[in-house]
């Protein structure tokens, strides 16, 4: 039997449909069954400031105040060149890792039109690599995963494109390939974008988001962002009470996004 | 017994019709492939061993690769240690192809045969060629 991954997947939706037995649909109807199974694997309390916690917890820390266009634009094309990351020009079909908006849309609960400091400033978003990422609960065949150092991870391999992914993620870390994001790459190429070799490119029907570089960490390289603007970004274990992020974070003040949610963001804005 | 005449000859045709395939393939298989080795890469190793040895790949290369990405993405430990002990990393587009840079005359070459199609290049690609 020849099915390609297409076909099989819109038989298997078909399939879940019919008999509502499917694992995610099942277990959306019964939420209390999640949490149950999240306080057994011990998500629950994976906090930074436990002492039974992780050893390493990657985290993000972005110098809001050291910002400009200029630097923006570089972060940004390094690191959709990087992961080949299509630009589309269109919003409809826009797939971001890393992308900018303003304090107004990046704080909401806490916006106040009076303050001059904030408003007006860049902010760069990316995923938050929550500690309890609100994704990795919904994700119906467990694509989305968070490693033992804090990353949240997207294994595409498994992605089946139903995307509670993102309907879970409050911070719009999430796009959906609506389209082949190769017949946008061919014509970038065309017009002179360079395609990074060492990666792949993703398929029509995939979720995908910032992974923080796990194929570069991996290399004991520095997350292509930071690498683009060492004097905006800087990243370290929040797990250890020495490192330079902690350092960092005990001398500046810096917000973290919809802590109400109960999510615990990875991702800091020094101001 | 009516029309047995008439039973045996549309049996003879059903015969022939049922049989066809059978007979018109027989005998033209095409001819088994020969995978290209000849590659820059290969070609400059001191030993011509790919990652474990020959038979394992050519009957395992399947589980082998998935084995590969759950140990590179959901174990997070992209070095993988060949049952001589030696250490390879852990790559579908910088490792295999980098060795095999004749993706057409290597996979496709087998695949193509055995009328596989495999959905991995649906995002991974041959970083040596020119084409996405
Ligand atoms: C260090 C270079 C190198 C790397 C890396 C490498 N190969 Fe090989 N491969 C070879 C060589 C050399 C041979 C031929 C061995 C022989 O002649 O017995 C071979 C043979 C094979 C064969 C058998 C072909 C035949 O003769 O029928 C397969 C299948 C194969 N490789 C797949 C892979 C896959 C899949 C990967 C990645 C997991 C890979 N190779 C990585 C060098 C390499
Ligand atoms: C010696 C011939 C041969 C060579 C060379 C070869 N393959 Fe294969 N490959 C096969 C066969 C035959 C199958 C189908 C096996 C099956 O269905 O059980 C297969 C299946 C696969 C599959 C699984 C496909 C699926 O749909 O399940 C992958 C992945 C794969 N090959 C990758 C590669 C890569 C990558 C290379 C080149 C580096 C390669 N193969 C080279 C013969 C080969
Ligand atoms: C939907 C897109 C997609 C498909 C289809 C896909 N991959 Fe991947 N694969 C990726 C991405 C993206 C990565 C992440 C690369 C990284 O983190 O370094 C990856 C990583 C891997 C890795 C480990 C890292 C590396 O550099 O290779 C292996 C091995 C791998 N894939 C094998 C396969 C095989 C075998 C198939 C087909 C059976 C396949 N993949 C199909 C997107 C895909």
């Amino acid at each position: 039997m020849n099915m390609d991954r297409r076909k099989f997947l819109k038989a298997a939706g078909l399939t879940t449909l019919v008999g509502l037995g499917g694992k995610g649909v099942f277990e959306l109807l019964k939420p209390g069954t999640v949490e149950a199974e999240m306080a057994h694997e011990g998500h629950e309390e994976g906090g930074q400031e436990k002492g039974s916690g992780p050893k390493v917890r990657w985290a993000m820390l972005i110098d809001i105040m050291a910002l400009n266009q200029e630097k923006i634009e570089k972060i940004v094309h390094t690191c959709h060149h990087l992961h080949n990351v299509p630009n589309w020009g269109d919003p409809k079909n826009e797939i971001k890792w890393i992308w900018e908006d303003e304090y107004e849309h990046v704080f909401p609960d806490s916006y106040n039109e009076y303050n001059h400091i904030l408003a007006g400033l860049p902010f760069l978003l990316m995923c938050n690599h929550c500690d309890n990422p609100p994704c990795v609960r919904v994700c119906p065949v467990q694509a989305t995963f968070k490693r033992p150092d804090g990353i949240v991870a997207q294994d595409y391999h498994r992605c089946i494109g139903c995307r509670f992914c993102m309907a879970a993620c409050p911070y719009g870390s999430r796009s959906f390939n609506w389209l082949d994001p190769r017949v946008s790459l061919r014509k970038e190429i065309a017009q002179g974008r360079k395609l990074n070799k060492r990666f792949p490119t993703r398929m029509r029907g995939v979720v995908e988001k910032c992974n923080f570089c796990v194929e570069r960490l991996a290399e004991g390289k520095d997350p292509g962002c930071v690498e683009a603007a060492p004097d905006v970004m800087f990243y370290g274990n929040l797990a250890d009470p020495n490192s330079n992020v902690r350092k960092i974070l005990k001398e500046r003040v810096s917000l973290r996004r919809k802590l109400e949610l109960g999510t615990k963001p990875s991702v800091f804005y020094l101001i | 017994m009516y029309d047995t005449g008439k039973v045996i000859i549309g049996l003879a045709i059903f015969a022939c019709i049922f049989l066809f395939p059978f007979l018109y393939s027989h005998g033209s298989a095409a001819p088994k492939p020969k995978p290209s080795l000849d590659t820059p890469a290969i070609k400059a190793l001191p030993q011509k061993k790919c990652v474990e040895d020959t038979k394992f790949m050519i009957t395992t290369h399947m589980q082998f690769l998935n084995n590969w990405r759950d140990q590179a993405l959901r174990d997070g430990n992209r070095w993988y240690v060949n049952k001589e002990g030696k250490k390879v990393w852990i790559s579908l587009q910088n490792t295999c192809l980098r060795c095999h840079s004749n993706k057409k005359e290597f996979c496709d070459k087998c695949h193509n045969y055995a009328g596989v199609d495999p959905y991995c290049w649906d995002c991974h690609y041959d970083p040596n060629g020119s084409k996405l």
